[in-house]
C-alpha cells in the first residue's frame, strides 16, 4: 500500500506541476487542485498508513496518528479557499484584460 | 628625568600626564587623581554625541533668519560639544578612561556604550576644532546665494557620526556611526548635486566606503564571536586569544578592508580624488582631517587586539608602503591643485598605515603624531587651495601662476604649510617624518632587507618634497597667470583666519612639540598601545644621525626631481593611462546592467516563468535535503498489505489525473476527471482511518465542482494555442522531477521509523479536551489558535471576493467553441421541486454532524461545508433570482460574528486567569434529554461553522451574480 500511495502522490504532483505551468487560467486551477490532493496525501502519509484505526477514543483500539489528520483537514478547507481566490482573480483578470491568459496579456502578445 | 607612572584600572592602562617621557613600571594608583574626576562625567561623556545628534537640524531650522544664523548655529553646536569635551579633558589627559553605558539590545551584545580615552580625546579635538574652523571658512567660501542651512546640518550630522565613531565603546555601535559617516559624506560630496562630477564622486565614495563598511561589519561580528563581547574593554585585553584563534586571518582581512577603504589605501584610493568634486570646506574637513582618518583611527583602536602578528605586518605595512610611494608619485603629475592635495593625502595616510604596520610601540606613537600633524597642515592647505580657487575661478596649475604677487599673505601661509607637508625643519611635518625615518632605520625584524625600508622612505620623502615644490612654485611663482576666469585678489580677513591659525599651529608644534602636543600625544598613544609608552623624546634636533641624512637626501632629491619635471612630465604622458576610477565606473555599470539582465530573466512579468523557477528551486532544494537527510529514530511501522480494491482505486486515480492532464484543453472533461481523482482521494481517507478527512474532502469536492463550473461559464470558449515544443519539454521535465522526487520522498518517509507526538493527544483528548474524536479536539482545543488563524484566512477569501468582484459585470459567452448555443432552460423543474424540501433535511444533517463532532466524525468544518452545499444547491436548482433574496444579506457581518465567536470564547478564559483559548467542559443533567455534555469549545466550533458557511456561500453566490448583473445590464440596455 505504501508504494501505491507514493506512486499516487508522485503522479498527482507531476500532473499538478505540469498544469500549473500552462498559460491559461483554467488549467492552472485544475493543476492547483491536483497539487493540493498530492500535498494533502503526502502530509497525511507522514502519520503513516493504518487501516481500521480511526483516532476515535474507545476501549482497546489502535489509533492512527490524529495530528496529520487535523493538519490535513484544515489544509483541505484552506485549499478550497485558495482555489476560490484564484478563481476570483481569474475572473477579475478576464474582466480587465478580456482574456484568460495568466499574465493578463492579450492572446496576440502571448502567442508563443 | 622623572619616572612615568602606570597602573591598571578596569583592566585598562592609565598613564600620568607627565610631560617627561620615560618608561615605567606599574604601581598603585594615586587616590587624588580619582577625586578630580567629576561624579557626573558619565553624563558629560554621553552628552557630547547626544548634543551633536540632537542639534544637527538646527542650522536647517534657523536658515530662514539668514545664512549667518545657520553658521552661528553650527558653530555654537560645535563649541558646545568642545566645551563638554574640554571639561573631561584634564582627567583623560591624566590617563583616566571614562566609560558610559546604556543598555540597548543586551541580548545581541549591542549597548549604547561610549568610552573616552586619550585616543578618543585626540580625535574629538581634531573633529571639533577643525570643524569650527571649517564652519567659519565655509560661511565665506560658499556662494552668497546658498542658504547654507542644509550644508551646515549635514556637516553637523557628519561631525556627530565621527564623534560617535571615535567615542564608541561597543564595536557594533562604532559600525553604525561608521556607516553614518559614509552616508553623510555622500550628501556632502554631492552638495553641488546639479553637477555630474559631484554625483559620480559622491556615488563612488559611498560605494567604496560603504562596501568597506560591510566587510568591517563581518569582521566585527567575527571579532565579537572570538572575543565573546563587542565591548572594546573586553576585546582590547583579549589580543593573545584573538591572534591564536583559527578565525584570526579572515577577521583581520575583513576589518582591514573596512579601514583601508575608508582611509583610501591602495587599491581603494581612487574614490578620494573623485570626491574632490566636493566643496573645498568639505574636502578640508572630511578628506584631510576627519573621515579619511577614521580608517587609521580604527587601526590604532584595534591595534592591541589585532596587531603584533606577522600577518598584520605584511598586510598593514605592505599596503601602507605601496600607497605611500604610489600616491606620492601620482601627486606630482596632477594639474589640479586639489587633485595634488588629494594624492598627497593618500600618500600621507599610507605613511601612517605603514607606521602602524611596523608594529613597534614607537612606530605607533609616530603614526599618531603624524595624524595630528597631517590634519593641521593638510586642512590649511585645502583651505588655501579653496581661497585660490575662489579667487581665480580655476584650480589648474597650468593656468594659476604667479599668485605670490596677487595674494602675498595667503601665499606665505600656504608655502609654510606646504613646507610642513614636505617635511622641512621647524615645521610639525618634519618631526613626524623624522620619527618615521628613524623607525625605518631601526626596524628590527627586517634584517635581510634592512636597506629596503629606509630607501623606500627616502624615495617617498623625495616625492613629497617634489610635489610640494611643484605646488609652491607653480601656483605662487612661475611667471604670469594664464587666462583666468576671474581677477584674483586677497581673500577676506575671516576667510583667511582659519588658515592663519592652523599655520601658526604648524610652527608652534614644529618648534616646541613637547609643550604643545606632548600631553595629548602621550595620552593618545598610551590608549592606542594599551601598554607602557616607549622611551622617546620629541625634539627638533637629535644630533646628526641617519634620519637627518635621509631628510637632507629627501630635500635635495625632491628639488632635483622637480628640476627635472619637464622630461618627467613628457615621460609620464607616454605611459599607458591608469584609470582606476574609470575601471570602477565600468565595473559599476557592468554590475548595474548585470542586475538589470538578471531581473529581466527572473522577473519578466510571466507567471509561468515564476512558477517554473519556483518548482525548479523546490526540486533542487528538495533533492539536496533528500540526499543529505539523516535517518530517523523510533518504531518502524508495519507495512500495510495491498489488495484488489486498493489497486483498483490507484488505477482510477492515475486514470483521472493523467487523463485530466492530457485532455486539459477539453475543459469540462478535464474537470470531471479531476473530480474523479477527488473522490478517489476521499475513498483513500476512508480506507486509511481518517473519517473526518473523508467527510471534509467530499463536501469540499462538491464546492470545488460548482466553483469550477461557474468559472467555466464565463471563460472564453476559444481553445488556448498549443505550447511550443521547448516549453512542453521544460514543463514535462520539471513535472517529472517534482513528481518523481515527491514520490521518492513519500516512499522513504513511509519506510522510515516513526517517532510521533500523537501519544500526547490520544491520551489527553478525553480527560483534557473532553472529546473522543481526537482530530476534532486537536482542531478546536489543542491547536485552536492555528484554527483561529485558518478561519481568519478563509474569511479574507470571502472579503476578497466581495471587493474584487464588487460591481464587476461579466457576460457569459452565448456559444461554445463550435458555435453551438448554450441550453436556455436554466432550472429544471424536477430539480427545483426536489431541492426545496431537501434543504431542511440537509440542514438537520449538518446540525447533527456539528453536535456529534466532538466525539465521532463531524464538527464545525464538516457541518459548515454540508450546510453551504445545501444552500448552494438552492442557487443551482432555483436560480440566483430565487435564492439570493432568501439568503442573509450581510455576509461581512456574519464573517465578523463567526470570528468573534471563536476569538471571544478564547478571550473568555482570561477572567479565569487562564491563557487565551483555554477550554472548559462539563456534564449537565437535563430533564428529558438526560446527561448533556457541554464544552466551551462548542462555541469555538460554532464560530468555525459560521465562517465556513459564509465563505463558501459568499464566494459562490458572488461568482453567480456576475452573470445576473450582466443580464440586468443587457435588459436595461
Amino acid at each position: 500500500m505504501e508504494a501505491m500511495l507514493a506512486i499516487a502522490v508522485g503522479v498527482l504532483t507531476a500532473c499538478g506541476v505540469f498544469l500549473i505551468l500552462r498559460a491559461r487560467t483554467f488549467p492552472v486551477l485544475l493543476g492547483l487542485t491536483l497539487l493540493s490532493y498530492a500535498v494533502n496525501l503526502f502530509l497525511f502519509a507522514s502519520g503513516r498508513l493504518q487501516v481500521g484505526a480511526p483516532p476515535l477514543i474507545r476501549a482497546g483500539a489502535a489509533y492512527a496518528d490524529p495530528l496529520p489528520q487535523a493538519l490535513v483537514l484544515t489544509a483541505i478547507v484552506i485549499g478550497f479557499g485558495m482555489t476560490a481566490y484564484l478563481a476570483i482573480l481569474a475572473l477579475r483578470s478576464l474582466a480587465e484584460s478580456g482574456g484568460d491568459h495568466v499574465d493578463a496579456v492579450s492572446t496576440e502578445d502571448a502567442r508563443q | 628625568m622623572t619616572v612615568r607612572l602606570w597602573w591598571i584600572r578596569d583592566g585598562g592602562l592609565i598613564g600620568s600626564g607627565n610631560n617627561h617621557r620615560a618608561s615605567g613600571t606599574p604601581c598603585e594608583p594615586a587616590p587624588p587623581l580619582f577625586a578630580k574626576v567629576p561624579v557626573n562625567s558619565n553624563l558629560l561623556l554621553a552628552a557630547i554625541p547626544a548634543t551633536a545628534f540632537a542639534a544637527f537640524p538646527l542650522p536647517l531650522l534657523l536658515q530662514r533668519y539668514g545664512r549667518a544664523s545657520a553658521a552661528v548655529a553650527a558653530a555654537t553646536v560645535m563649541a558646545a560639544c568642545l566645551g563638554l569635551l574640554l571639561s573631561l579633558a584634564p582627567a583623560t589627559l591624566a590617563g583616566h578612561r571614562e566609560v558610559a553605558r546604556l543598555a540597548w539590545l543586551p541580548a545581541y551584545g549591542l549597548d549604547l556604550s561610549l568610552r573616552l580615552d586619550g585616543l578618543g580625546l585626540l580625535f574629538c579635538l581634531l573633529i571639533l576644532s577643525i570643524g569650527l574652523l571649517v564652519v567659519l571658512y565655509a560661511a565665506w567660501y560658499l556662494p552668497a546665494s546658498d542658504r547654507l542651512g542644509r550644508f551646515y546640518s549635514i556637516l553637523l550630522l557628519f561631525m556627530a557620526a565621527m564623534l560617535g565613531v571615535v567615542l564608541a565603546e561597543n564595536l557594533i555601535l562604532l559600525l553604525i556611526f561608521w556607516e553614518l559617516t559614509s552616508l553623510s559624506s555622500f550628501l556632502l560630496v554631492a552638495y553641488r548635486s546639479d553637477k555630474h562630477e559631484s554625483r559620480i564622486g559622491a556615488r563612488m565614495a559611498l560605494a567604496v566606503t560603504g562596501g568597506g563598511g560591510l566587510a568591517l561589519l563581518a569582521g566585527i561580528l567575527l571579532l565579537g564571536h572570538i572575543a565573546g563581547s563587542y565591548e572594546l574593554t573586553v576585546i582590547l585585553t583579549a589580543g593573545e586569544r584573538i591572534r591564536a584563534h583559527a578565525l584570526y586571518a579572515p577577521t583581520l582581512i575583513l576589518i582591514l578592508l573596512g579601514a583601508f577603504t575608508k582611509s583610501a589605501q591602495f587599491p581603494f584610493h581612487f574614490w578620494l580624488p573623485s570626491a574632490m568634486a566636493a566643496p573645498t570646506p568639505v574636502s578640508a574637513y572630511l578628506h584631510s582631517a576627519t573621515m579619511v582618518k577614521a580608517g587609521v583611527f580604527l587601526l590604532a583602536r584595534l591595534y592591541p587586539a589585532l596587531g603584533s602578528s606577522e600577518m598584520w605586518f605584511w598586510l598593514v605595512g605592505g599596503t601602507g608602503a605601496i600607497t605611500l610611494v604610489y600616491a606620492a608619485a601620482t601627486a606630482l603629475f596632477r594639474n589640479d591643485i586639489k587633485g595634488l592635495l588629494a594624492y598627497s593625502t593618500i600618500s600621507h595616510l599610507g605613511l601612517i598605515t605603514l607606521l602602524f604596520g611596523l608594529d613597534t610601540p614607537l612606530s605607533i606613537v609616530a603614526g599618531i603624531f603624524h595624524i595630528i600633524n597631517h590634519a593641521i597642515f593638510k586642512a590649511s592647505l585645502f583651505m588655501a587651495a579653496g581661497v585660490i580657487d575662489h579667487a581665480c575661478g580655476t584650480r589648474d596649475m597650468r593656468r594659476v601662476n604667479g599668485m605670490f604677487r596677487v595674494m602675498p599673505i595667503t601665499a606665505t601661509l600656504a608655502i609654510i604649510a606646504a613646507g610642513s607637508m614636505a617635511g622641512v625643519p621647524l615645521l610639525n611635518g618634519f618631526l613626524s617624518k623624522e620619527m618615521f625615518f628613524a623607525e625605518t632605520v631601526s626596524y628590527p625584524q627586517f634584517e635581510p632587507l634592512g636597506w629596503a625600508l629606509p630607501l623606500l622612505a627616502t624615495i617617498a620623502g623625495m616625492l613629497a618634497v617634489a610635489y610640494s615644490s611643484r605646488f609652491v612654485h607653480d601656483v605662487f611663482f612661475n611667471g604670469q597667470p594664464v587666462d583666468l576666469p576671474r581677477q584674483p585678489h586677497e581673500p577676506s580677513r575671516w576667510m583667511r583666519a582659519p588658515i592663519e591659525l592652523l599655520v601658526v599651529l604648524c610652527l608652534l608644534v614644529g618648534v616646541s612639540p613637547d609643550w604643545t602636543v606632548g600631553p595629548l600625544l602621550d595620552a593618545a598613544a598610551g590608549a592606542a598601545l594599551q601598554a607602557p609608552l616607549p622611551d622617546f623624546h620629541l625634539a627638533l634636533w637629535h644630533g646628526f644621525n641617519q634620519p637627518v641624512l635621509m631628510s637632507l637626501l629627501a630635500l635635495a632629491g625632491g628639488v632635483l626631481i622637480y628640476a627635472l619635471r619637464r622630461p618627467l612630465f613628457a615621460w609620464q604622458d607616454q605611459l599607458p593611462p591608469m584609470h582606476p576610477r574609470t575601471s570602477f565606473e565600468r565595473f559599476y555599470r557592468a554590475l548595474a546592467s548585470g542586475a538589470r539582465r538578471t531581473v529581466a530573466v527572473v522577473d519578466n512579468g510571466s507567471l509561468q516563468r515564476y512558477s517554473a523557477l519556483l518548482f525548479g528551486f523546490v526540486v533542487l532544494l528538495g533533492g539536496w535535503a533528500f540526499f543529505s537527510a539523516p535517518g530517523g529514530t523510533g518504531v518502524r511501522p508495519a507495512a500495510q498489505p495491498a489488495d484488489e480494491v486498493a489497486v483498483a482505486a490507484l488505477l482510477v486515480l492515475l486514470l483521472g489525473a493523467l487523463g485530466a492532464t492530457a485532455l486539459y484543453r477539453e475543459r469540462l472533461l478535464a474537470l470531471i476527471l479531476v473530480s474523479v481523482v477527488g473522490l478517489t482521494v476521499t475513498l483513500t481517507f476512508v480506507r486509511l482511518s481518517a473519517p473526518d478527512l473523508a467527510l471534509t474532502q467530499l463536501a469540499v469536492e462538491m464546492g470545488t465542482i460548482v466553483l469550477m463550473l461557474l468559472v467555466l461559464h464565463y471563460l472564453p470558449p476559444r481553445n488556448a494555442p498549443k505550447s511550443s515544443a521547448r516549453r512542453l519539454i521544460r514543463d514535462l521535465v520539471l513535472a517529472l522531477l517534482a513528481g518523481g522526487g515527491l514520490a521518492l520522498i513519500t516512499l522513504q518517509m513511509l519506510a522510515a521509523p516513526v517517532d510521533t507526538i500523537a501519544g500526547f493527544y490520544l491520551q489527553q483528548s478525553l480527560p483534557g479536551g473532553g472529546g473522543a474524536n481526537v482530530v476534532n479536539v486537536i482542531l478546536v482545543d489543542f491547536r485552536g489558535f492555528d484554527t483561529l488563524g485558518e478561519i481568519t484566512v478563509l474569511a479574507m477569501v470571502a472579503l476578497a471576493s466581495h471587493t474584487l468582484l464588487d460591481r464587476l459585470t461579466l457576460s457569459a459567452p452565448q456559444h461554445d467553441a463550435d458555435g453551438r448555443r448554450w441550453a436556455a432552460e436554466a432550472h429544471p423543474l424536477f430539480l427545483s421541486m426536489l431541492m426545496r424540501p431537501l434543504l431542511p433535511l440537509a440542514l438537520t444533517v449538518s446540525v447533527y454532524l456539528f453536535l456529534r463532532g466532538h466525539h465521532v466524525p463531524g464538527g464545525g468544518f464538516v457541518a459548515g461545508l454540508i450546510t453551504s452545499i445545501a444552500l448552494v444547491m438552492q442557487y443551482l436548482a432555483n436560480g440566483i433570482a430565487f435564492a439570493q433574496p432568501r439568503m442573509p444579506q450581510q455576509p461581512v457581518r456574519l464573517l465578523a460574528l463567526g470570528l468573534l465567536l471563536a476569538a471571544g470564547i478564547g478571550v473568555a478564559s482570561w477572567p479565569f486567569g487562564r491563557p487565551f483559548l483555554t477550554s472548559a467542559h462539563g456534564h449537565l443533567p437535563l430533564p428529558l434529554l438526560g446527561d448533556v455534555e457541554l464544552a466551551s469549545v462548542m462555541v469555538f466550533d460554532l464560530g468555525v461553522y459560521v465562517v465556513v458557511v459564509t465563505v463558501v456561500v459568499t464566494v459562490l453566490s458572488e461568482l453567480g451574480r456576475l452573470s445576473l448583473r450582466a443580464r440586468d445590464g443587457e435588459a436595461a440596455a
